[in-house]
Formats: structure tokens, sequence, C-alpha cells
């Protein structure tokens, strides 16, 4: 019997992105702990594998083979349903990133939207979770996540809708097509805007705090809420909340790199390719590890006033004096 | 009968799926005993209705709705009922005895409404609406022919947010 090309391509991109997805979870991890080793002058895993790489690999068998305990008093089905709530949309907006000029699993014209509508979901997750697990730390992690994302997710989108004026396009393969070389970036401010690399900036910090990471990692602050959300989390359920969070990290450096940095092009013109996506999306997801371990985490206060008090407004500046300029040239 | 490993099989799926979503999500959210797994079945109810849409050929409407209300509404009634109700509702009182089969009378006739519109309205074909709904043509229509109905939608949500405070202000008060 012969597949339909259709069917084996929607097959394949399936079972690819599943696969980027765990193994790019299980290489960040291994990363994250060797960034935090050599930051803190020790050196990280060593044991399994050559610089111990597959540690990852034999942590996740471990986590697989342990027993996924439902609490009492907990709301059983809601606590099984939230790691899923947050690894689905992870894995649903892989579906618009180009990779390359042609490795993309669907070029639909509004890709940014879907990666933000999705994107939406993972909150319902952690607050499904926390509120399931019958355990106060992980109801108060819960509503500090929310109204941490709330707030981050305004600045970001207004940033976005300010790149979106103008690229003229919210096709993420067209915004990069129109980045060709190092000059075109939209990171630098003569592409359109003077504002363009606060907006950069804007929507990095942002996309660091939608995924809850350190210095933003209030959710799951160790020292006063045991682990957070996740605190009654045993086995892979817990596993699962950790890819959604490194694959919502990847996905954030991804689309800074795609918007800002020229995504699968080459900086000097010389074979584009999937490569250089990597290349850029995995430096970024470097410095996010870098930043973590060097700024202790904020207070949940200093978070908010950042949001609210520096990042919208210079995002609304940012968004008025770019229509201003698009306007006048 | 089409094979299901063909593009318009496994589209029939998939279809299928967002009918299925919708209507279980639909049933949970108004039998769920609790809160909270009622706003977990309005979520599901509402993607599945995000992917009818995606299915009528408009993806800025699907993606909208689930922006907003899966990713918005539904969080921000979760949050409340969070930070208002840190117990379970309990079911008040008795039903009236009518309630059941008069509800389901009113449901029938709401059906029978909906579809005897769905059938008898001459609809524009597909190839007459507006681009398709593209993000152009929904931004430029919002800013001419509907300016007056956006303007009082900001207008309704200002208001909202002066309540709010009003409310919030009152509380600390306290």
């Amino acid at each position: 019997m012969s597949v339909h090309p259709d069917v084996a391509r929607v097959i394949g991109y399936v079972v690819g992105t599943i696969a980027f997805v765990a193994l790019n979870a299980s290489f960040l991890v291994w990363l994250e702990r060797k960034v935090a080793g050599h930051i803190q002058r020790r050196i990280g895993p060593k044991e399994v594998g050559p610089f111990g790489i597959f540690q990852s690999l034999a942590d996740g068998i471990k986590l697989m083979s342990k027993q996924l305990i439902v609490p009492e008093g907990a709301d059983g089905l809601l606590f099984r349903l939230a790691p899923l709530l947050v690894m689905i949309p992870a894995v649903m907006v892989y579906v618009v990133i180009p990779f390359g000029p042609a490795l993309v699993a669907r070029d639909i014209n509004m890709g940014i939207l879907v990666i933000f509508a999705f994107a939406s979901i993972n909150v319902l997750g952690l607050l499904l979770g926390g509120w399931g697990s019958n355990n106060k730390y992980a109801v108060i992690s819960a509503t500090r996540a929310v109204s941490q994302n709330v707030a981050y997710e305004i600045p970001m989108l207004l940033t976005v809708v300010t790149l979106v004026m103008i690229t003229h396009t919210m096709s993420l393969n067209q915004i990069v097509a129109q980045q060709p070389t190092i000059k075109d970036w939209y990171l630098f401010p003569w592409n359109g805007s003077i504002m363009l690399p606060i907006g950069f900036l804007i929507f990095f910090i942002c996309s660091m705090a939608e995924t809850n990471r350190a210095p933003f990692d209030l959710g799951e602050a160790e020292s006063e809420l045991v682990a957070g959300f996740h605190t009654e989390y045993a086995g892979m359920g817990f596993g699962l909340f950790f890819l959604g969070e490194y694959s919502n990290v990847f996905v954030g450096c991804a689309l800074a790199s795609i918007m800002f940095l020229g995504g699968w092009q080459c900086p000097f013109g010389l074979y584009p390719g999937v490569h250089w996506m990597l290349i850029k999306t995995y430096f970024l997801v470097f410095v996010v590890m870098w930043v973590r371990w060097t700024y202790p985490r904020t207070t949940l206060y200093g978070l908010l006033n950042l949001s609210w008090k520096v990042l919208i407004p210079f995002a609304l500046l940012n968004l008025l004096v770019t229509a201003a300029l698009l306007k006048v040239f | 009968m089409t094979p299901i490993l063909s593009p318009q099989g496994l589209a029939g799926l998939v279809f299928l799926g967002c009918v299925a979503m919708t209507i279980a999500g639909a049933v949970v959210a108004t039998n769920a005993g609790r809160l909270i797994r009622a706003v977990t079945g309005l979520a599901l109810c509402l993607v599945g209705v995000a992917g009818i849409y995606y299915f009528l050929d408009s993806p800025f409407v699907a993606l909208m709705q689930i922006l907003i209300y899966a990713g918005a509404v539904c969080v921000t009634i979760v949050f409340a009922v969070m930070l208002a109700e840190p117990h379970e509702l309990k079911r008040i009182g008795k039903i009236h005895a009518l309630a059941g089969p008069a509800s389901i009378l009113a449901a029938a006739v709401l059906t029978w409404g909906l579809a005897a519109l769905a059938v008898k309205t001459a609809w524009q074909p597909a190839a007459c609406r507006a681009n398709n709904g593209a993000v152009e043509e929904v931004g430029q229509s919002m800013l001419t022919t509907y300016s007056m109905s956006f303007e009082l939608i900001s207008v309704v949500l200002l208001i909202a947010i002066i309540g709010s405070l009003v409310l919030a202000r009152a509380g600390r008060s306290k």
C-alpha cells in the first residue's frame, strides 16, 4: 500500500517534532547543569557518557520508571490533565517555526499568532496543576505564575505588534526572508525604527519571564514554596512540566532569533540553512542560562513593578515612535 | 469511502475530533460538580470551536478564539475561583421537578431554531467573502465600517477597569 505524500509528510513532522522536543529538552538539561557547574567553579555531570552527555537520558529513564502518585484529597483528573496541558501547546507551536527555508511543518501566514495563541494555554496547565495538587504552596505558586504571565504578555505582544508593523507580515518565514545578511537584522535601529534594539531587549526579558526562568522564577521559588506548582508531582508528571519548560525556552529563543536575528539566514550571506537557526537559537538559550546562574531571584513586587512600570511604558513608547516613523518616512 | 490514510481522511478525523471536543467540553462545563472542572470543560469546548473555525477557512478567528477565550478568559475565571472560593462550591438547594423536562424542551426549541436558521438563510458563497478573513481586511473594516462598535467596546472595557479599581479600593480600606 502506498501512502499519500501529504500523509507521509504529516506523520514525518509529527514524529520529528516530538523527537526534537524530547532530545532538545534532554540536551538543555545537560547544558544547564554544565553551565551552572562551570559558573559555580564545578564541572557538572561527567560520569554517564563523554562529558556526561547521556546524564539526562539516564535521568529520563529513572523518571519514567517511577510511580505517578496522586496525593490524597487532590483532584485526580485535573492533577493528571495539567502536565498534558503544559506539554501539548509546547509541542503545537513547533508547527509554524521555520527551521530552514523549506523545513517548516506548516507555513501559515499567521505564524506569530499561532505561537502566542498556543503559548497562552500553558498558564492554564500551571493553574490547574497548582490547584489540583491540593497543596497550599502549589496554589500560591500558581497564582504567582499567572500574575507574572499576564503582566509580561502585554509588553511582549506590544513589541511583536511593533515588529509586525515594520515587516508587514506575520509569516515567520517571510520575516526571516527579509533579513538576508547581518545588516538587515531587525535587531539594528536602521532597519525601520530607532527603537528596535529596545524592542529586542523587552522581548527577550519577557520571554524569560513568560517561561518562568530565573531571575523571574517566582513560581518555583524553592526557598519559599518547596518546588512551586509541581511540588506534588512525581515521576514523569514532573518530567512533563520540565520538558514543557525547556521546550518553551527553546521556542522563546527561536522566536527571538527569527524576528530579530535573521533565523536560518547566514549573517554573511553564505550557506543559509537549519544550522544557522540552531546556532543562533542555542546561543540565546545559553544567554538565558547565563543570566539564570548570574542574577539572584527577584521579589514578586520587583517583578511586577518591572513589567507594569518599566517594560509596558517602554513598549508603548516603542509602538508610538515606530508608528510615527513609519508614517513620516 | 475515503481511506483514513489520505489527506481528506485525516482532515475528516481531525474535524470529528474537534466536534467531539466541543460537545464533550460543553457537557463537562454544564454538568461538572466542581467549578474548576467546569472551567476546564469550557476551555476544551472553546478550543474545539476554534478548530471548527479553522476548518471554515478562518484561521485568524480560530487563533483569536484560542488566544482570548482559552488563554485569557478561562485563565481569568480560574484565577478568580482560586482567589475567591478556596473550597468547592456546594450545590445549592434542591432542583425543581420541572427543571429537567423544561430545560430539555428549551434546548430542543433552541436547536430547532438554530438549525432552521442555518438551513433557510441564503448564505453568501465563500468566494464573495472579504479575502477569507485576512488580517488586513479585518483591521481595515474595524477602523472604518465598524469603528463605532470598536470604540464602544473599548469604552466598556474602560468602565470595567474603573469599576474593578473602585471595588478594590473599597476592599483595601476595610
